[in-house]
C-alpha cells in the first residue's frame, strides 16, 4: 500500500521534473538568447527541486527505488503532476502564461509548506520558496511586456491566458490524499491559497491590459494519472536513455 | 579526564579544524574567487568513529549543477590530505541565502568584477528593483538586462555610466 505522504511527495516532483523537461525543450530555441539562459535557469531550478523531492518520495517509499528510477521508469498512467505543466510550450506566450499561473500558485504554497510538520517537504519548501520568486518575476514581468505591448504581442498573450486557463483549476484540487495530509498538517490547502493566486494574476493582468477568464469549467485527470495526448510523447523522450539503456549511469 | 584521553581529544579536535581548513578552501568551480567556505556552503565537519570524515554541504540553489563538483572537489582534497575516507552530506534546512556571505567575499566578488547582492534577502520586495552598483565604476545608473545569467546566482546587467555589462550575485 502506498502512503499518503509518498503520493503527495511524487506529485510535486512530478509537477517540478515535468516542468522542467518542458523549460529544457526551448535550451537552444528560445527568441534571445538573455531568454534561452533564462528559461534553462528556471528549468534548472525545477529539476533541483524535483531532484530532492524524488529522492525523499524514495525514501518514504522504503522499496529501495532512487530519484532516476522514480522519475525514469514510471509509466504515464503512475504520473501524478497536474496538466498545466505538461501542456506543450508553443509559442512564447504560451510558455510564459503556463509559468506564471504556475509560479503564481507555487509561490504562497512553498511558503505555507516551509510550516509543514514534515521536516524535509519543509526544508524543500524553504529553498524552492525562494526560486519560486524569481520564476513568477520572469513570467509576470514578460506577461506586462507582452500584453502592453504590440497588437500581435497582445493578441498572442490573450490567446495563451485563455488557452491554459481550464488547466489552472486542478491545482486547487483536493483528494482524500490532500485531504488526510492537512488535517495532519503536512500538507498545503489550496483554497488558502487562492486569494492571493487570483490577486497576483490580477494585479499582472490589469498592468499587461490582459482579462483574466471567469471561472468556468475546468480540466481534471493529471492527478490520477490521465494525461493529454502529448505526454506520452514527453516521456518518451524525456525516459529515453533509462528504456533503452536500463540502469545506466553517468 | 586520563592524560592520554586529553591528548586523544587534543588530537582529534586538531584534526576536525584541519579537515575544515581544507574543506572551506575549496573553490567555488564557477566563481573560482570563492571558496566553500566564504560561500557558506560549507555547514559541518566532523570526524567519525570510523576515522571518516563527514561533510555537511548546501546548496545554494537546488538545481545548481556546480553542487556535485564541490562534492568531488571535497573528496579530493580531504584524501589528498592523507584523511582516510570522506563522507560528504547535504542539508537543506536552513536555506542557504547570500546574507551569510562575509563583507570580505562581498569585496573577492566586487574586485572579481561580480556586483556583490544588494540588502538583506529577507528584505526582498517581490516586484522590488534592486539598486546595484557597477563593480567597474561604482556607478548606481544601472539596469537589468536578465534575472538569470551565466549561473544559477547570478543576473546579468548593465552599467549606463560606463557602458559595462556585469554580472550580479543575487541577493538570495
Amino acid at each position: 500500500m502506498t502512503s499518503d505522504l509518498f503520493t503527495y511527495t511524487l506529485r510535486l516532483a512530478d509537477d517540478a521534473a515535468i516542468l522542467g523537461q518542458r523549460l529544457g525543450e526551448w535550451c537552444g530555441h528560445a527568441p534571445t538568447l538573455e531568454e534561452d539562459i533564462g528559461l534553462a535557469n528556471v528549468a534548472l531550478d525545477h529539476i533541483g527541486q524535483a531532484r530532492n523531492l524524488y529522492s525523499y518520495a524514495g525514501e518514504v517509499e522504503g522499496a529501495g527505488r532512487d530519484e532516476d528510477q522514480l522519475c525514469f521508469l514510471r509509466k504515464e498512467r503512475e504520473f501524478g503532476n497536474c496538466l498545466l505543466v505538461e501542456q506543450p510550450n508553443g509559442d512564447f506566450a504560451q510558455t510564459i502564461a503556463r509559468q506564471l499561473f504556475f509560479s503564481a500558485f507555487m509561490l504562497p504554497f512553498w511558503r505555507k509548506l516551509t510550516g509543514s510538520r514534515d521536516e524535509t517537504l519543509a526544508a524543500i519548501a524553504a529553498k524552492a520558496e525562494k526560486e519560486a520568486a524569481y520564476h513568477l518575476r520572469h513570467s509576470g514581468e514578460w506577461t506586462i511586456r507582452l500584453g502592453d505591448g504590440t497588437a500581435e504581442s497582445r493578441a498572442r498573450m490573450q490567446d495563451a491566458i485563455d488557452l491554459l486557463w481550464p488547466y489552472t483549476g486542478e491545482l486547487f484540487e483536493v483528494d482524500g490524499v490532500v485531504e488526510r495530509l492537512v488535517a495532519d498538517g503536512i500538507a498545503v490547502d489550496p483554497e488558502t491559497i487562492r486569494d492571493e493566486w487570483h490577486a497576483t494574476l490580477r494585479r499582472v493582468c490589469d498592468d499587461a491590459t490582459l482579462t483574466l477568464p471567469p471561472v468556468g469549467w475546468m480540466q481534471s485527470g493529471g492527478r490520477s494519472g490521465r494525461h493529454s495526448e502529448s505526454f506520452g510523447h514527453l516521456l518518451s523522450e524525456m525516459q529515453y536513455m533509462q528504456r533503452a539503456y536500463p540502469g545506466m549511469r553517468w | 579526564m586520563a592524560t592520554d584521553q586529553r591528548i586523544a581529544a587534543i588530537d582529534t579536535a586538531a584534526a576536525r579544524m584541519r579537515a575544515w581548513e581544507i574543506a572551506a578552501e575549496v573553490p567555488d568551480p564557477e566563481v573560482p574567487v570563492l571558496t566553500i567556505g566564504d560561500l557558506g556552503v560549507l555547514r559541518d565537519v566532523r570526524l567519525m568513529e570510523d576515522g571518516a570524515v563527514e561533510v555537511d554541504i548546501t546548496p545554494t540553489y537546488t538545481g545548481c549543477p556546480a553542487m556535485s563538483v564541490f562534492t568531488m572537489d571535497i573528496e579530493t582534497a580531504l584524501l589528498k590530505a592523507g584523511f582516510p575516507s570522506v563522507r560528504i552530506k547535504t542539508v537543506l534546512s536552513p536555506a542557504w541565502t547570500t546574507d551569510w556571505l562575509s563583507d570580505e567575499a562581498r569585496e573577492k566578488l566586487r574586485a572579481y568584477g561580480i556586483a556583490p547582492p544588494a540588502g538583506k534577502a529577507s528584505r526582498r520586495a517581490l516586484f522590488g528593483d534592486d539598486e546595484v552598483a557597477c563593480p567597474r565604476c561604482g556607478s548606481l545608473a544601472t539596469e537589468k538586462v536578465s534575472e538569470f545569467g551565466s549561473t544559477a546566482c547570478k543576473a546579468l546587467w548593465r552599467c549606463t555610466a560606463c557602458a559595462e555589462p556585469f554580472d550580479y550575485f543575487k541577493c538570495h
